[in-house]
């Protein structure tokens, strides 16, 4: 998702500092987004989980690029549900990789940002954070804090004049959702990847991805609880 | 791209079979330890293969589609290299504004580079440029026993060579590098003739060889008598003015289901080619469109397989070289025009003598016609048996991209070489074409011949 973004912001020109877990895999994506039309694609191997290297990345990156017009937050595990049930140990592990990770980085770049007095901050949420349900509500807490934690956010950098773009997708055929089975509400990686790219551009909100999940998340979360409770959702 | 639960289909989508499991590849160093894997494999793309070479029914397909990025655009030479699963038209996207354009291009963008390499494809410039594997510079194969090769003409030339053309049995393609030539625009000057007969066909593709690239021409396959062959001839050159914004692009058309299958008829398809054949007045129009309309008509109406219904269709597309070129493709178009069969998508080509590099190609020299059949059972696989003798007896061969149906003898004869090709094959590699031309089931492929590399 966040590559198909990439792709778009390459063939503007864009100068690019991707970081990820894999140095091969960053330096593949890196050369293909080169050719794409990037001006420059510079890689920082570090897994976000490493929460004291947060502020070393991110000096690294205003050091190499001059300075940050845009940040996206794309990271994250589709974690098991039921081993989370059974383990403490798997459960604050997903928080940590799919929340606390995420608002660690939100803290340090929000306050950049904020002195920069413009720019884009944007994160891949999901609309499985909009209510909790029994087949993934682990996975869907992390992504509720994080919306939560973008819209205390959004308020607060308003006046600065930096917009805060929460990301909502559905189901996308990404490496994450390979194993699942996939339906007709299954989007593809590059339409998403453009809707994140657009909503950046523009400064949006929220924006779900495909926009029909407004609409679905919106009567999802009409349900009276004591009907919700007894869905299969 | 297809999902996961589903198996994928052919184009033709016939046969319809499944694989027992389809593994998705994400990255270049990720794959499945292949050795490890309990059935054969093969890599498939995006499926635009009409028949069943790109299917392994009970085996395990590799799914290639997600193998999308580029490694490298050397925009000065026009070398460009990139990931097996990328399409041409993401290729072309890159290059054209960029003054570069594909070698050789087949009719559908919407193939993968692997593919592309694996059926060794052809397109309208054969009689210039030979195939697409002409202008592979080297690419890295994967083999089963875990080796990376780098092959090239002069790096592992034999694998290089069997893999062009290999029908993705050699190994997978984790990517490749191919030398693109440079255009002035993205637009096509083109002309389009009309010819009354096959001699007619055979004189202005022999005039029109020296000064155009591009020729192909499109025949009525259901004239008979006089009419017999009669079509249009379309020529074309790259243009050498730029401003191309005049131009618009239309947006594709989907074909949303499966036509009933009576809607492609003996009588509408008659009704089609004679409106279409008569729609032209003039004997020869000139006009300047972009490359997409020239190139890729069909590209247009995403999904067009479905026309011809949920039992699929067969493409028959063969060559006869040129010797008695002309008396075969007569007997071949007048076996078709009796039989009521075939349909709108009926193409004639004159190939050059431009040799591929592949060992399996299906490219050379001769005279090529190329026609679509709605699957109507028994009698549609009697024709084209029908067809086979003709073209074995010319000499000539059937294209494995297009084909579901032809016989192991066939096959043989057609490509002679097949046995030396084996040698090359990856011993875990196999395919539903593979086993049905060599007449092997799944559990005999151990015994075919496999060298040690």
């Amino acid at each position: 998702m966040a590559y198909e973004a990439a792709k778009c912001f390459a063939r503007d020109g864009a100068d690019l500092f991707l970081v990820g877990r894999s140095a091969e895999k960053l330096t593949t994506v890196a050369d293909d987004l080169k050719v794409r039309g990037a001006k420059r694609a510079e890689t920082y191997v570090l897994d976000l989980c490493e929460l004291d290297r947060h502020q070393e990345m991110f000096e690294q990156a205003i050091a190499s690029l001059g300075e940050l017009d845009m940040l996206l937050i794309a990271h994250g595990t589709l974690g098991d549900q039921h081993k989370s049930e059974q383990s403490v140990a798997e459960t604050m592990q997903e928080l940590q990789t799919n929340c606390l990770s995420v608002i660690a980085l939100l803290t340090i770049s929000a306050n950049y940002f904020e002195q920069q007095r413009h720019g884009c901050i944007a994160v891949v949420s999901s609309v499985a954070g909009d209510r909790g349900r029994k087949s993934n509500y682990v996975y869907g807490t992390a992504k509720a804090a994080v919306s939560a934690f973008l819209q205390g956010l959004r308020n607060r950098l308003s006046s600065a004049g930096v917009s805060v773009v929460t990301i909502k997708p559905g189901y996308v055929a990404t490496p994450m959702t390979a194993h699942l089975k996939k339906g007709l509400l299954t989007a593809s990686p590059q339409s998403v990847g453009y809707g994140i790219y657009e909503a950046m551009k523009k400064g949006k909100d929220v924006v779900y991805l495909p926009w029909f999940w407004r609409p679905i998340m919106f009567i999802i979360k009409c349900i009276p609880e004591r009907i919700f409770k007894r869905l299969s959702l | 791209m297809f999902s996961a639960n589903k198996s994928p289909q052919s184009w033709g989508r016939y046969p319809q079979v499944e694989a027992s499991r389809v593994i998705p590849v994400f990255w270049r160093d990720e794959l499945p330890n292949l050795a490890e894997l309990e059935l054969p494999v093969l890599p498939h793309g995006y499926g635009r293969s009409y028949g069943d070479s790109c299917l392994n029914e009970s085996g395990i397909l590799l799914d290639m589609s997600h193998l999308t990025r580029f490694l490298s655009f050397d925009v000065d030479k026009g070398l460009l290299r990139c990931e097996a699963g990328v399409t041409l038209a993401d290729i072309l996207e890159l290059i054209v504004p960029h003054g570069w354009f594909l070698t050789v291009t087949p009719g559908t963008k919407f193939a993968s580079v692997g593919g592309a390499i694996a059926n060794d494809v052809h397109g309208k410039n054969h009689h210039r440029a030979g195939a697409f594997g002409c202008h592979v510079t080297c690419f890295e194969l994967l083999r089963s026993d875990g080796q990376r090769l780098i092959c090239s003409p002069e790096e592992n030339a034999d694998l290089f060579r069997a893999t062009i053309g290999g029908l993705g049995l050699t190994g997978v393609i984790l990517w490749a590098e191919i030398r693109l030539r440079p255009i002035r625009s993205p637009l096509i000057d083109m002309e389009r003739i009309r010819f009354a007969s096959l001699r007619e066909f055979i004189d202005i593709a022999a005039a029109s060889e020296q000064d155009f690239e591009y020729t192909v021409a499109w025949v009525d396959c259901l004239a008979s008598g006089k009419q017999l062959g009669r079509g249009f001839f379309t020529r074309g050159n790259h243009a050498e003015q730029k401003n191309s914004d005049i131009i618009k692009k239309k947006k594709p058309l989907v074909i949303p289901l499966d036509f009933p299958s009576w809607i492609l008829n003996m009588w509408t398809i008659k009704a089609f080619n004679t409106t279409n054949y008569s729609l032209q007045r003039k004997n020869s129009v000139q006009k300047t469109v972009l490359y997409d309309p020239f190139f890729y008509p069909l590209d247009a109406i995403h999904k067009w397989n479905r026309m011809y219904g949920k039992r699929g269709f067969f493409q028959y597309q063969c060559i006869v070289p040129y010797d008695d070129g002309y008396d075969a493709m007569k007997e071949l178009l007048e076996r078709i025009s009796r039989s009521g069969q075939g349909s709108f998508l009926s193409v004639l080509k004159t190939f050059g003598d431009r040799s591929s590099p592949g060992m399996l190609s299906f490219p050379r020299p001769g005279l090529e016609l190329a026609l679509d059949f709605a699957n109507q059972g028994n009698k549609t696989l009697e024709l084209l048996e029908d067809l086979d003798e003709v073209v074995r007896q010319s000499g000539g061969v059937v294209y494995p991209a297009k084909d579901a149906r032809m016989s192991p003898e066939s096959f043989q004869t057609y490509f002679p070489h097949w046995r030396e090709f084996t040698q090359y094959i990856d011993s875990k590699f196999s395919s539903s074409f593979w086993r049905r031309v060599t007449a092997a089931t799944v559990g005999e492929l151990e015994e075919l011949p496999v060298k040690r590399l």
